[in-house]
């Protein structure tokens, strides 16, 4: 495959930034997009160019860290997909792709397709702890739980928190993300304590982080590669507006 | 049994091979924790906002159903319609003095107007600063939705709207007949066929209001808390069929007068 890539190019944060445009002549439908991104490097090595940075570790679809806008969408066309396990066959020969960072001012480019995803960090921090007990396992059935609250608190829990709903979202914002955290520990008994504490100071970071307000427009979950549904953002809307009320 | 604290952060990143010599931003810290009264508070988060947007939003629409149902009475003839209007000025009475309910209700109205324009703009600033380096290819909207899209050029064009209307039917400024006149004179004059371009604004407008409903009741229930996977297809449900029915309800009128089935 001859692939014709166009790749936003930042030496820094200070950088102001460009879009630069390679030509690939021997692209593998069976490489993943990280392994094309890959041989791109290799090659501007030897020609002696600074080579792309983009984040990745894993390359199985599970720790967070690959990102990338292709061609207008986070994790590009596949969905349910990180970019890591995304394949050149869902792409033509010929094709020009668009690879851009995450864009929002509370992730700012590192270095090219860089951005410093702390704020997701910082948010979490937020979060606290949750009382439980540590030491030996307890007994598994000691603490009742319903089979649809489990179901629905693992599916939050499988956030990655690798950034695409930022990404996507007209706005910027961060509910998605927080909202996955929410729903997975306010679902649980071991989240009770903290619940309402946790909700009104996890919010407050992300409003102070910079990002924008969530307008249900449903761009987050389209994107996300491991499927977070919009309704925690309603669970998290619920319990944010009971703490508040509660004060 | 000892309790200690588990920390629930466990997602620390390395970014590799990259330096992290390059100067990033300091953390924000979020505002300290507030026991200022509720609406400080609730008005504090972005949340909040949504929240406010939701009820004010939630306000209007109960209105416009009111304000449709009285609308179709010019159906029932002149005498009904005049009577009906008449009849706003006197709710209450004797307990309430003349035009007391009208006045309250339109306090409400222009009170939950702001709060909605006002939470709107603070969101839709929040977010023009969030996204300040835009991309080169349009992030192509998975959801697309023509009716979320315009939500915030549509209600700037709906409060265009609004002002006419009420120079137009409400003070008479703009329309035919003095803000004196019996109100069915001055739908009829309005909606005079000479004036069809006044229909067409008014239908344009009233289509902009449905859109924006469209997407703002349903998202209305989702910001209050009470969106779910197995309510949601219900929910866009209800908001589509009242947002269609406002939208016939109240393009009847005008469309009727100027093709002349009400004189």
């Amino acid at each position: 495959m001859k692939l014709t890539l166009k790749i936003w190019r930042q030496r820094n944060a200070a950088d102001k930034g460009r879009m630069a445009s390679y030509e690939l002549d021997d692209v593998s439908p069976d490489m993943s997009f990280l392994e094309m991104l890959d041989v791109l490097n290799e090659r501007l090595i030897i020609e002696g160019d600074d080579p792309v940075a983009f984040d990745h570790d894993c390359r199985e679809g599970i720790c967070g860290m690959c990102s990338l806008v292709i061609d207008g969408t986070a994790h590009g066309p596949q969905r349910a997909t990180t970019t890591c396990q995304l394949h050149m066959r869902h792409f033509k020969d010929g094709d020009v792709i668009t690879i851009e960072p995450w864009r929002a001012s509370a992730f700012p480019v590192i270095k090219d397709l860089v951005v410093d995803r702390s704020a997701f960090d910082r948010i979490i921090q937020a979060g606290g702890y949750v009382s439980a007990p540590t030491g030996s396992a307890p007994e598994a059935a000691s603490i009742p739980i319903p089979q649809a609250d489990a179901h629905d608190a693992f599916d939050a829990a499988t956030c990655i928190g690798c950034g695409a709903c930022v990404a996507a979202c007209p706005n910027a914002s961060a509910m998605l993300f927080t909202a996955a955290k929410i729903t997975h520990l306010g679902l649980m008994p071991q989240g009770q304590p903290e619940r309402y504490g946790r909700v009104t100071a996890m919010v407050d970071q992300m409003d102070a982080e910079g990002f924008g307000g969530c307008t249900n427009t449903g761009e987050c979950t389209s994107v996300c590669p491991k499927g977070i549904p919009l309704e925690t953002i309603s669970r998290l809307n619920a319990d944010l507006l009971k703490a508040t009320a509660k004060g | 049994m000892s309790w200690t604290y588990q920390k629930i952060g466990h997602m620390f990143r390395n970014v590799s091979s990259v330096s992290r010599s390059t100067p990033v931003a300091a953390p924000r810290r979020p505002q300290a924790p507030s026991t200022a009264a509720l609406p400080r508070r609730l008005y504090r988060s972005s949340v909040g906002k949504k929240a406010v947007m939701a009820v004010t939003g939630g306000i209007l629409v109960l209105f416009l159903v009111g304000h449709m149902l009285g609308n179709l009475k010019v159906f029932l003839g002149r005498a009904d319609f005049d009577h009906y209007a008449h009849w706003l000025r006197t709710i209450g009475e004797p307990a309430l003095p003349h035009r007391v309910f009208l006045t309250i209700m339109e306090a409400v109205l222009t009170v939950a107007v702001i709060l909605h324009m006002w939470s709107a703009v603070s969101l839709a600033r929040r977010a023009r600063q969030a996204r300040p380096v835009r991309y080169a290819v349009r992030p192509k909207a998975q959801e697309h939705r023509y009716a979320t899209h315009v939500m915030r050029y549509g209600g700037i064009i709906i409060l265009l709207f609004v002002i006419w209307h009420l120079l137009d039917l409400t003070f008479g400024v703009v329309n035919p007949k003095s803000g004196g006149a019996e109100p069915y004179d001055k739908v009829v004059a309005d909606f005079d066929p000479s004036r069809w371009y006044i229909t067409v604004f008014y239908v344009i407008a009233v289509v902009m209001v449905g859109l924006h409903l469209k997407h703002g009741l349903w998202s209305a229930f989702q910001t209050l808390g009470w969106g779910r996977q197995r309510r949601y297809r219900g929910l866009h449900l209800f908001a589509d069929v009242v947002a269609a029915l406002l939208v016939i309800g109240f393009v009847a009128v005008p469309v009727m007068v100027t093709i002349g089935v009400v004189k």
